[in-house]
């Protein structure tokens, strides 16, 4: 038996949905908030060569969906040898 | 040496080292042949994962959509790498954990019942089919314009060397080679993007140089000279949108959500040893992917730009016809670059406006890429050798799907549960066979429909299995009658939407007509909303989950198998 009581287990639960959720709300932040629906006020801003809206839309979103899934598996290993649930 | 030598020679040998690889792994048992015995590598799976995904459509389609679209491309490329995301915090580490091996497996389980897993081996052929067909077709295309054959024989030779390793080697077999096939097609994605990027901007990394200033010595920025030239020419501005928000919101999301719901991609978790290594897989494969699709928009930007210098030539007046760039006369050849003198002055001039007397086909851009820059006979090689990669790869993994559900989940879990495992894994092999064929003869007598269809694949994905998958992780509770109302109804609502303005009244297909100003690209993030309302509600007035089936779900939720311990 790898939690100690089920209340253990509850909590870890708990704790990796309020990973998911945070790394969630950025996910949605850079793109459909970054890309789409404040694109406009973005581009005012500019990046180099790049218009900022356009930036997140075409380059930004993904580098921080590849950081973002990084980022999830460290916390989660983190999370498991919290719990004593590592494999 | 000719651009078709060096074509055979490239893609001869990339197609041998294929064949090794698929004797080497041949598959001894059904694990093996569906799942590659679990025992892939956390990298070697994100490599081949990443190469499964990227299709024909990614490899020589996208960048040339970006390069006339501009900023609406943004959805291809936010939509096809977002999905990610959701599949490594939401989806894969559970359905490793629940350790079956296919997408209608987990559903039928989850939610005790026959009629669920049919719903879902139906979605997973139907989705898997419609691509397929796809991908044969650009092997045709790759092989008729580089190799001079005719577009049938092409898909033919292509059809010889799928079966092949797909019905020898099964998920093993098709891991490995996928491998490579990751390797020769991002090797030739890049080579051509680097060569172009020192030359018009002098930097090195693509991604930069497309935000970078012009080469020339006018040190204009290179987005700021195609928003120049576009205004100039009637263009929509390249780096504004001309789709309305909600309508770019609602494909993205489809997109997105779509990937995730893909049954060959979501497969591919399923052969890691452990949970641990399906979390990180999914991170190895996006970095790969996230190469391509970080480096396609800076090949639209780039193509952009000498397509209208090398037509309209520097004073923007046009250039003689007798001086047309080689790029124009080589492909006017295939029919897919027409030129008409409209005003009768023997000069060609691009424009967006009635001006305009080109006719450019956006699936060349990326094939064109090496001649828009003058690069050596060996690249534009080399980007045939990578597209096919693309193209057999996705392909391959596809029917790994068809004949999955055919043998495992229609046969063994369905119709003839008594089946052995060796008859198993002939019916496996036949199935993956008797798709090949299937695939072949809708890649040579393509049916009209099948760009139109694509749209169909991820509203399905995105309308049905998403849901279905996430309410069986995440709400205990969920029965099946909720489970199938939902996803009956997604799918009914979605291809309805898509039938009506695709097929039956394609002249209405306008946003003025279309709901909420919603495209039938983007209507599958409805489909989706709808399946998971419809599911909560019908869940709220119907029977209790079983306890067993609770115990599961709160299983699959921990790494070790803890699950069943704790209640009891």
């Amino acid at each position: 038996m790898a939690f100690e009581n089920k209340d253990m287990a509850k909590r870890y639960w708990g704790e990796n949905l309020k990973i998911m959720g945070i790394l969630l709300a950025v996910w949605f932040a850079v793109s459909y908030g970054f890309g789409i629906l404040l694109v406009e006020p973005l581009n005012q801003i500019s990046l180099g060569g790049f218009k900022l809206g356009f930036w997140f839309a075409q380059q930004g979103s993904i580098y921080t969906f590849v950081v973002l899934i990084f980022v999830y598996v460290a916390k989660m290993n983190q999370l498991d040898k919290k719990y004593n649930v590592e494999e | 040496m000719d651009i078709q030598t060096w074509t055979f020679i490239l893609v001869g040998i990339t197609f041998a080292l294929y064949i090794g690889i698929a004797i080497w792994a041949r598959a001894a048992s059904t694990g093996e042949f569906y799942v590659a015995g679990g025992g892939v590598h956390p990298i070697a799976n994100g490599m081949a994962t990443a190469a499964d995904w990227m299709s024909a459509a990614s490899f020589i389609s996208m960048a040339g959509i970006i390069s006339f679209i501009g900023y609406d491309g943004g959805v291809y490329l936010m939509g096809w790498t977002g999905g990610y995301v959701l599949l490594a915090l939401c989806l894969a580490p559970y359905l490793r954990k629940f350790g079956k091996f296919t997408v209608p497996d987990f559903i039928g389980d989850r939610y005790y019942s026959q009629t669920a897993r049919m719903v879902a081996v139906f979605c997973a052929i139907f989705v898997s089919f419609t691509y397929v067909a796809g991908q044969m077709r650009g092997v045709g295309v790759v092989f008729s314009r580089f190799l001079e054959v005719d577009i049938n024989m092409g898909i033919i030779i292509g059809m010889c060397i799928v079966f092949f390793y797909a019905v020898m080697g099964g998920m093993k077999g098709i891991t490995y080679t996928q491998v490579a096939q990751y390797c020769v097609l991002i090797f030739a994605f890049m080579v051509p993007a680097i060569f172009t990027s020192i030359m018009m901007t002098g930097n090195p990394v693509p991604q930069l140089g497309f935000g970078g200033t012009m080469a020339d010595g006018s040190g204009m920025y290179l987005l700021d000279k195609i928003d120049g030239l576009s205004a100039e020419l009637g263009f929509n501005q390249y780096t504004d949108g001309s789709k309305s928000m909600v309508d770019v919101f609602f494909i993205t999301a489809a997109l997105m959500v779509g990937t995730a719901g893909l049954p060959h991609v979501i497969i591919r978790f399923f052969t890691v040893p452990k949970v641990k290594d399906a979390r990180i897989s999914a991170g190895w494969a996006l970095i790969f992917i996230a190469i391509l699709y970080t480096t396609a928009p800076a090949v639209a930007a780039f193509a952009r730009v000498n397509m209208i210098d090398s037509i309209n030539g520097p004073d923007l007046k046009g250039v003689p016809a007798e001086q047309a760039p080689g790029w124009v006369t080589n492909w006017e050849k295939t029919g897919l670059v027409k030129w008409e003198d409209k005003n009768g002055d023997g000069r060609m001039f691009y424009s967006g406006d009635a001006r305009n007397e080109m006719d450019i086909n956006r699936d060349i851009i990326v094939l064109a890429s090496p001649e828009l820059a003058n690069l050596p006979n060996w690249v534009v090689a080399l980007l045939a050798a990578g597209g096919l990669a693309a193209a057999l790869s996705t392909a391959a993994g596809l029917l790994l799907v068809i004949s999955t559900s055919v043998a495992h989940d229609l046969l063994k879990k369905g119709l003839k549960p008594d089946m052995t495992e060796k008859q198993e894994l002939l019916a496996a092999r036949l199935s993956a066979v008797g798709a090949v064929i299937a695939a072949g003869y809708m890649g040579i007598n393509p049916p009209g429909f099948v760009a139109q269809v694509v749209a169909f694949a991820f509203g399905l994905a995105a309308s049905s299995f998403f849901p279905a998958i996430i309410l069986g992780i995440f709400y205990k509770k969920m029965n099946k009658e909720g489970a199938i109302a939902g996803m009956i109804s997604g799918i009914v609502f979605t291809t309805a939407y898509i039938v009506f303005f695709k097929f039956i009244n394609p002249e209405m297909n306008t946003p003025d007509n279309w709901w909420f100003g919603i495209s039938p690209e983007g209507i599958g993030t409805l489909g989706m909303i709808l399946n998971f309302v419809v599911a909560i509600a019908v869940n709220k007035v119907t029977a209790e989950t079983p306890q067993e089936v609770q115990d599961m779900v709160e299983s699959i939720r921990y790494p070790k198998g803890a699950g069943a311990a704790i209640d009891h």
